[in-house]
Order: C-alpha cells, then sequence, then structure tokens
C-alpha cells in the first residue's frame, strides 16, 4: 500500500473512492500524485479510467488487427477512420454502441448514439452522408420488446431525419439472448477533401481552446461508468446517467464547424462525447504532449450552481472542444454566433504538461496528464475456449415434406422477415445522393460522392449465432460476410470499423468469446486485406448474469468506382439463367432452417475459406465491372432458398430451381455455407460468366430458371410469390400492432 | 431565369432544391439566409426547402413563417412571384397563411419515408404544365407532419378552382381528400409535401420530380 497520509482527501471517504476507481486504481493514482486525490480529480480518473474510456479489458486484443494499408489515411486512435477513395477524397466512418442507454431510455438513447457517431465524423473535418445502424433486440414475444423497438427506431429517425443525414441500412435481430440488453450500434460515413481532415492532438502551447455548440447541464453525469458495469435490479433507475440529445443543434453545430474549418482558424479539434469536457480536453493535450488550463467559469451553463465536478463529468449532448490558432477567435465567434450557438474561450494550452482547472478562483484540478494515458490499467483477463460444437451431417435429418412451406417459414421468421416497418421511418433520400439503400434490392447501401460518378457502398454485418457456436469462425465470418456484400454490389472493399458487443469481460467464458471472435475478426481482415481504421468496445452487456451473444457488428466501406457498374438482386426476367457460385456442402449447423424449421440451435457454424472467399469475390466482382453480371446476390442468412426468394420479391417473377446433386434438396437449399453468391443473366451472358468461372477454377453450376409466378424445386414444392411476399412483409408490422403481450416472462 | 432557396437553420433539402435548380435552369440560385430581410429583385422563383427549419419546435414551420426574410417573402408571393414550398416549405406556406388548411402528425403517428405515386391534377398550373400527357408520377416523401387538413367550404373551394396540384395514389399521412399539394387561389404559390428535388436523376431511382421545376422554366409572366 502506497505510504501517504492521508490516504483520502477532504470530503473523500473509501466508500466515495471505490465507487469510482477499483483499489488498486486509488493506490496506482496515490503512487501518481504523492497525494491524495480530491473529488474532482477523482472524478476524472473514474471515466478516464472506465472500461468505455480505457478499453482496459480488450485493449490487449485490439492490437491484433491489421490497421494499415494502402487506402489507409488514418487508422484507429482518431475519432473515426480515413480512407482514401481518389481524386484527394477520403471516407471518414465509425461505428459506435449506445446499448446501455437505448435500454434504460430507448428514444434518447438512441437519439444520443447517433449524434455522437456524427460528431466523431465531422469533428475529422468531413461532412457526414450516410447512417447505418445494426440493432438487436429480445425474443418477439418478449413484454418490453415491442416498446424497445418503437423507442429505438423512434429515436434513430427523430435524430437522424432532423440533421438531414440519410440512414441508408442497417441489420436488425431479434434473439431472447438479448432480452436484458438490447444493442443499438450505429455508424456515421463521411467526406472530406484529404487536405481538409483534422485531427484531435494539440499541436503547440498558448493556443486559446475553445467551447462551442450546446450548454453543460447536469444530463448523463457517469454516463461512460454505467456503461462500464452490468444491469441489475433497478436499472431503470439509471434513466438520469442518460443524455438527452438536440438534432436541430446538431444541425447547426455541424453546419458551424464546417463553416470554420474552411477558414484557416481551428488548429485541432475534438468532441465532447462520452466522459465530455474531461475525455476531450485530456485526449487533446496528452495526444500533443502539452497540458491544458482551463477554467470553468466561463464553460456555459445551462444550470446554475453547478460544481466543477458535475461539469466535467457532465455528458451534455452537441458541444465540441477546438483549439484556434491564435487571434482566430474573432472569426469562431462570428459564424457560431450566426448559427445561435454558445461559444467561450475556455483556456490556453500549456507547456506542462498537466491539466490544471479553475473555478471561482481556485485551482480545482492539477493533475499531470501522463500517467492518465501511461497508468491506465490494462488486464489481461483469463479467458477459455467454449467447447467446440460437433458438425451437423447434412444427411441427418428427414428434412421438411414441403420445401416451398419451409422456406415461407424462414422467409417469414423474426431474422429473415422484412424490416421496412423500421427503415420506413428513416429519411434515406435526402441529400438526393443515395443510390441504394434499405428498400432497394442490393446488398450494399450505395451513396454517391456529390458531384461525381463514384460511389460508397456501405453494410453493417454479424451472425451472432455463428459467434455463439464458435467465437473464431462467427469473427471470420462477421468480416467476410461484410466484404462479401460490398463485393456483391460490385464495389472494391477497403477498410471496417467494428463494435464489438460483449458481455462481463471478467468471466473468462465471454473473455473467451471476446478473444475468439477478435482473433477470427482479424485473420479475414489480413486474408481479405480489409483493416479496420476505427472501432469500439462495448462490455458488460448482461443483466443477472446473463450476458447477451458475442456481436462483433462490422461495418464495411467500399468503392464503386463507377456507378455504371454495378449490381444488385432486382430485375432479374423472363428466362433468366441463375448460377450458383462457390462450392456447396449443405452446412446447416447454426443455420436460420435448424432454428427455424427444426426449432434447434445445434451445430458448429459454416466453415469460413477466406481463400475461397477471396477467388470467388474477386471474380464476381470483376464479373460485375465488365458488364456481365448486374444481378447479383451473396448468400448468407437462410442459403440459397432464401437468396433466391430475395431476388424474386424484387424482381417480381419466380424461379424453378433444379438439383439432381449428391445433397438433400433442404441441405442444398438452407445451408449456409459461405464465399458463395447467385448471379442472374440471360442465357448467352450466364453461359459466358460460367465459362469464366471454369476457367478461373470457381465452382459454378446453374441454380435454375426464371420464369412463372412461384418458387419451385425439381417441379414440385411451390411456393406462391403473392403468398411469400405477403407473409414477409407482415410480420413485423403485424408484431408491432398487436394487442399488448401478457405480462408472462 | 433568377432562383433563390431560402435557408433557415434546420432545413436540410436546401442543397438539394439547389442542385435541382441549377440542373435545370443552367444557374445557381442565390442562398438567403433567414436573417436576411429582403429577397434579390427580380427574382422569378423562390424556394423554401424541406428539413427541420428551427427544429420544428413549436410546430412545424410556426417559427420560419416568422423569420426576418419570410415578410418579404410573403410580400413578393402576394405581388404574384412564383413560390415553391416542399415538404417543411408546405408546412412554413400554411403558417404564413399564404396556402390554407394545416398539416397535422400522420395519421399512423410514424414518419414516412416511401416513394409515392402521385396523380397530377392540375396540368395547366405553372408548376405542372411541362408535364404534358403525363398523369401519374412517383415522388419520394419523408415527413412526420403532412397529413393535409382543411373544412370541407376550403377544399371544395380548392377543387373547384383546380388549386390541388397533386394527389396521392397511396396515401401514405392520411391527408383529406389524398392532397398532397396546392396552390393558392392566383397559382403562384405552390407547396407539396413530396420531394421532387429527389427525382431529378437517373440514379434517384426516377426522374418524375423534373416537371416541377421545368413547368416553371417555361416563361413566368
Amino acid at each position: 500500500m502506497t505510504d501517504i497520509s492521508p490516504r483520502y482527501a477532504p470530503g473523500i471517504t473509501e466508500e466515495i473512492a471505490l465507487e469510482h476507481v477499483t483499489a488498486d486504481e486509488y493506490e496506482t493514482i496515490l503512487r501518481v500524485l504523492g497525494r491524495a486525490p480530491n473529488m474532482v480529480e477523482l472524478g476524472i480518473f473514474s471515466v478516464m479510467w472506465s472500461e468505455h474510456c480505457s478499453y482496459k479489458s480488450s485493449r490487449v486484443h485490439l492490437k491484433k488487427f491489421p490497421v494499415t494499408g494502402e487506402r489507409v489515411v488514418y487508422g484507429p486512435g482518431e475519432n473515426a477512420g480515413v480512407i482514401d477513395i481518389d481524386d484527394g477524397d477520403v471516407a471518414v466512418f465509425k461505428m459506435e454502441s449506445h446499448n446501455h442507454p437505448s435500454y434504460i431510455e430507448p428514444y434518447q438513447g438512441a437519439a444520443t448514439g447517433v449524434g455522437g457517431i456524427l460528431r466523431d465524423v465531422f469533428t475529422m473535418g468531413a461532412r457526414p452522408v450516410a447512417l447505418m445502424n445494426a440493432l438487436r433486440f429480445g425474443a418477439p414475444d418478449h413484454p418490453k420488446t415491442r416498446q424497445l423497438v418503437s423507442g429505438v427506431v423512434a429515436g434513430i429517425g427523430g435524430y437522424g431525419n432532423c440533421v438531414g443525414v440519410p440512414t441508408v441500412g442497417g441489420e436488425t435481430n431479434f434473439d431472447k439472448g438479448y432480452n436484458g440488453n438490447i444493442l443499438v450500434n450505429a455508424m456515421a460515413v463521411g467526406l472530406a477533401k484529404r487536405e481538409g481532415i483534422f485531427t484531435a492532438a494539440a499541436k503547440e502551447a498558448g493556443f486559446p481552446v475553445l467551447y462551442v455548440g450546446a450548454k453543460t447541464g447536469r444530463d448523463g453525469i457517469h454516463g461512460a461508468t454505467m456503461a462500464s458495469a452490468e444491469f441489475g435490479e433497478g436499472s431503470e433507475e439509471k434513466r438520469p446517467t442518460v443524455q438527452v440529445g438536440d438534432p436541430f443543434t446538431e444541425k447547426k453545430l455541424i453546419e458551424a464547424c464546417l463553416e470554420l474549418m474552411a477558414e484557416d482558424a481551428i488548429s485541432s479539434i475534438q468532441d465532447m462525447g462520452a466522459a465530455g469536457l474531461t475525455s476531450s480536453s485530456v485526449e487533446m493535450a496528452s495526444r500533443g504532449g502539452l497540458g491544458i488550463e482551463l477554467d470553468l467559469d466561463h464553460v456555459p451553463q445551462r444550470e446554475t450552481g453547478m460544481t466543477a465536478y458535475e461539469m466535467m463529468l457532465s455528458e451534455s449532448q452537441e458541444r465540441m472542444l477546438m483549439i484556434l490558432k491564435p487571434g482566430a477567435e474573432p472569426i469562431a465567434e462570428r459564424i457560431f454566433r450566426k448559427w445561435d450557438l454558445d461559444v467561450a474561450t475556455i483556456g490556453k494550452t500549456t507547456d506542462t504538461g498537466r491539466m490544471v482547472l479553475k473555478h471561482k478562483g481556485e485551482t480545482v484540478c492539477d493533475l499531470p496528464l501522463d500517467p492518465i494515458g501511461e497508468e491506465a490499467p490494462a488486464y489481461t483477463r483469463p479467458w477459455f475456449e467454449p467447447e467446440a460444437r460437433a458438425s451437423i451431417d447434412p444427411r441427418s435429418m428427414k428434412g421438411p415434406e414441403h420445401l416451398g412451406e419451409a422456406l415461407l417459414t424462414l422467409m417469414a421468421s423474426s431474422d429473415m422477415a422484412s424490416k421496412r416497418w423500421i427503415w420506413g421511418q428513416y429519411d434515406r433520400h435526402v441529400m438526393a445522393d443515395t443510390i441504394a439503400s434499405s428498400e432497394d434490392p442490393a446488398d450494399a447501401a450505395i451513396v454517391r460522392v456529390h458531384g461525381t460518378n463514384k460511389a460508397l457502398a456501405i453494410t453493417t454485418d454479424c451472425t451472432p449465432r455463428y459467434c455463439y457456436a464458435d467465437p473464431f469462425e462467427g469473427g471470420k465470418q462477421a468480416v467476410a460476410e461484410t466484404w462479401r456484400n460490398l463485393t456483391a454490389v460490385g464495389a472494391d472493399p477497403i477498410a471496417i470499423t467494428d463494435c464489438l458487443n460483449f458481455g462481463n469481460p471478467e468471466r473468462p467464458e465471454i473473455m473467451g468469446q471476446f478473444v475468439g471472435c477478435v482473433e477470427g475478426m482479424a485473420e479475414a481482415c489480413r486474408a481479405l486485406s480489409f483493416p479496420v481504421v476505427s472501432g469500439n468496445v462495448s462490455l458488460y452487456n448482461e443483466t443477472d448474469g446473463k450476458a447477451i451473444p458475442p456481436t462483433p457488428a462490422v461495418g464495411g466501406v467500399g468503392l464503386l468506382p463507377d456507378l455504371s457498374k454495378r449490381a444488385g438482386f432486382g430485375g432479374m426476367k423472363e428466362g433468366d439463367v441463375v448460377l450458383l457460385v462457390g462450392e456447396t456442402r449443405g452446412e446447416l449447423g447454426a443455420s436460420l432452417y435448424m432454428r427455424h424449421v427444426e426449432e434447434k440451435e445445434d451445430g458448429a457454424p459454416p466453415h469460413v475459406d477466406l481463400a475461397a472467399e477471396k477467388r470467388n469475390g474477386d471474380f464476381v466482382r470483376a464479373e460485375i465491372r465488365a458488364g456481365r453480371a448486374r444481378v447479383v446476390h451473396d448468400i448468407s442468412d437462410g442459403g440459397l432458398a432464401c437468396a433466391v426468394a430475395d431476388m424474386t420479391m424484387a424482381s417480381g417473377i419466380g424461379v424453378k430451381l433444379a438439383y439432381n446433386g449428391s445433397l438433400p434438396a433442404y441441405a442444398w437449399m438452407f445451408g449456409e455455407d459461405q464465399a458463395r453468391y447467385l448471379i442472374a443473366a440471360d442465357a448467352a451472358t450466364a453461359e459466358t460468366i460460367r465459362q469464366n468461372a471454369i476457367t478461373a477454377n470457381i465452382p459454378v453450376s446453374v441454380a435454375g430458371i426464371a420464369g412463372g409466378r412461384a418458387i419451385s424445386i425439381n417441379g414440385g414444392h411451390a411456393l406462391d410469390l403473392i403468398r411469400l411476399k405477403q407473409a414477409h412483409e407482415n410480420w413485423l408490422p403485424a408484431l408491432m400492432t398487436a394487442e399488448p403481450a401478457r405480462a408472462a416472462e | 431565369m433568377k432562383t433563390a432557396v431560402i435557408v433557415f437553420p434546420g432545413s436540410n433539402c436546401d442543397r438539394d432544391a439547389a442542385e435541382a435548380l441549377r440542373m435545370v435552369t443552367g444557374h445557381a440560385p442565390a442562398m438567403i439566409w433567414h436573417q436576411e430581410t429582403s429577397l434579390p429583385d427580380g427574382l422569378d422563383l423562390a424556394v423554401i426547402p424541406g428539413g427541420f427549419s428551427y427544429g420544428d419546435y413549436l410546430r412545424s414551420g410556426a417559427i420560419a413563417a416568422r423569420s426576418p426574410i419570410t415578410r418579404d417573402l410573403v410580400k413578393r408571393a402576394e405581388d404574384g412571384m412564383p413560390v415553391l414550398g416542399v415538404c417543411n416549405g408546405f408546412q412554413i406556406l400554411i403558417e404564413t397563411g399564404l396556402l390554407p388548411g394545416a398539416l397535422m402528425r400522420n395519421a399512423g403517428l410514424l414518419f414516412v419515408c416511401e416513394r409515392t405515386p402521385l396523380q397530377i391534377e392540375n396540368t395547366n398550373s405553372r408548376f405542372t404544365r411541362s408535364y404534358g400527357e403525363t398523369r401519374e408520377v412517383t415522388i419520394p416523401v419523408a415527413h412526420h407532419d403532412g397529413n393535409y387538413f382543411a373544412d370541407n367550404e376550403t377544399l371544395d373551394r380548392l377543387e373547384g378552382e383546380g388549386q390541388v396540384a397533386f394527389r396521392y395514389l397511396n396515401n401514405p399521412n392520411g391527408s383529406i381528400r389524398d392532397i398532397a399539394g396546392i396552390t393558392n387561389a392566383k397559382g403562384n404559390v405552390l407547396g407539396m409535401m413530396p420531394h421532387p428535388e429527389r427525382a431529378v436523376d437517373p440514379v434517384h431511382g426516377g426522374t418524375d420530380g423534373l416537371g416541377v421545376f421545368e413547368s416553371l422554366l417555361g416563361g413566368t409572366a
């Protein structure tokens, strides 16, 4: 124990100290300060060393990700990742979780999640051009699910629609594993010129520190700490730790910041996200190896009588901290006044390496900055791999009597049913550059780079049931599917962001899931030259000791160099030949077929052969670029038959499937083998593609012929398209408008 | 043709409207900040774009209708200058009294974003005349408060005078008599919930919105 006396500053007891940091961390603080911290300092350590800000459980493993590449301009460590998309243009993107707040207060939790991720992007000088979201809710019939769905969706829409950034895509799953902890992961993508990128590191001492945006209130105090703990009884009582969003202020802040960025005024800039003024000021100063001095009397305040502790820990939204070039204050003031936003010079950078805070004439904090980063706890937590599941023999089941009815069951299931009720509430077209969004038949959203003929392809993917069955293969698959979805529209996949959602890392089996998923993702990223450029970790997604399924959500961005060379999965015509690219072994383990038809969660997930993934994908992309493949769909959830169902509904035409191979028909139709695509084209073009595949040593076969108004297999088992579409479209509206569920669990 | 787009804090379709105008007229419009007190002289068209002016706080369009620039806009409109209000712009036009009725919360209470088929009701208006024989177009909507309402007397007058410009073929918001867009009595002011500026380029999935802008090109006298 450190020999320092007194061990606690006046007004602080051991109990208060341990509410903020662990006993070990408190010892470290005593050692680096050589004295007891006061309340403000203790608050600063508690948020900076929270799991949310310090990544103390995950840091050692995150280093396994490849983070560099030809097109990577900025990888992890900045507010968002930056990639080169030619012609001096860059794309800036990141995904972030807002899980804990969204469970407690779904509307504001989700809304501020959107607001926060937008700030990460425009802080870097980029205009946000697209929003995505990856949502996981509990079982459809869980009493809380509908209220959470409607609140989260309204919050995402309420914020995104108002700020005027289109919400172009995403994914939604329902699974009882999320009953007590929903996941709300939001991704934002922005565009900038390469020379117009701003970073957070302070550059010189003596520069003015400017506070801009909304006023500081008492909302969200300790939000970062809340997001670093499990839920239990009384979680709803944590509502005051959830912030309140104001998208109108955010919209003004975007415009004002971009306007100021066009002037020669800003030296560096950082948004105030988790841990608000504390993390932004600490990070800016310490990244630049400098110090910072703030006078809290100048912080614009929404409420009277706020203490220094409250101001430093508030997570009030829509605020930015910037370091200006000396003398630029009048320009900043003019622009922020024009937009009716608060602006105040609250301090300056120093060369002391210390953070000094003054309040009402007194120094309320004087901390050396280096130890906050360098001495931050980093744990190598114990972990073990889950027991491997046995693979499922595709010939071992009886199979459904009517394959068309089984397909209907799948397409009307919570996993596959249309999510129109959700995305219909998002403005997908504002900015007038949306080429493909949730409503369009394309495996990735497509957003044009304004004023050009090129576009970004964007997708989010993760298959938690695979990650649960086998974290390593599941991690690989999440990255591979992201890559495949970008490829299927014709884009060059460039890089990913991620949002790693897991349970309590202090439990070795959870830590094992985390390590397995990260290592699997890293392997796929390396094999596919698909580096990680930004991301976020959300741990402690667990209630009363029950953890969520491991959910490493991946957001991928690719480049479509020429908009005329792209593919979608609609527009199939009578007589088109449907080609299957890739090998089918009938992988039914952890498949949707097992879940919804056999009603079991058995088996090992599909193996991801990364070499095949790369080879098959590169082939398909080349066929799209050559103008031959225009109707393309990747095969993932629900297998070949579900991919065909998507294509038929989007095209308004049926498909006669034909199969005479060695697998049972159900395994061929519903197996979730990876690295596969469907391509539909007229007979002559399809034959050319088929020959090209054979020449390139790519497995290829004819899966069926488009025609009629039903999906059939070998002349039987027909599923009528109208019935299919109705069942597919009606599931979610029926859930959301049904009589309230009974209180039973 | 000389055009302008009014920009309020919270407008978010201002750039889209400007791009559509540039595409059709060949000239960039003047972007007029809400704090200005007068519009440029000799304007052939002012567009009030969509968005959430002043956050839609209080009531959609209510604060913008009392913004400094709006006084001159109303005067010019009354003098016969063409004004197009889209979405939030329609809400603002109603709040200024240039157009009758009210836009309430959507009947389903949810925000609605979809490509919506519309019937062109009046093909002689200065905003629709370039559609020619076309009677049906598809233009996207995206709004929370688009449920048009007026009393029967007003509705009968609007219909009798040919002031109903567009009707929904698949009413997305509960608007009375399926009304999607109306003009004033003189025919120089159009308010509509659908976004024509989001359907002017083949990559938007359709160019049915072009006609609204092209109609205005054919001479504004």
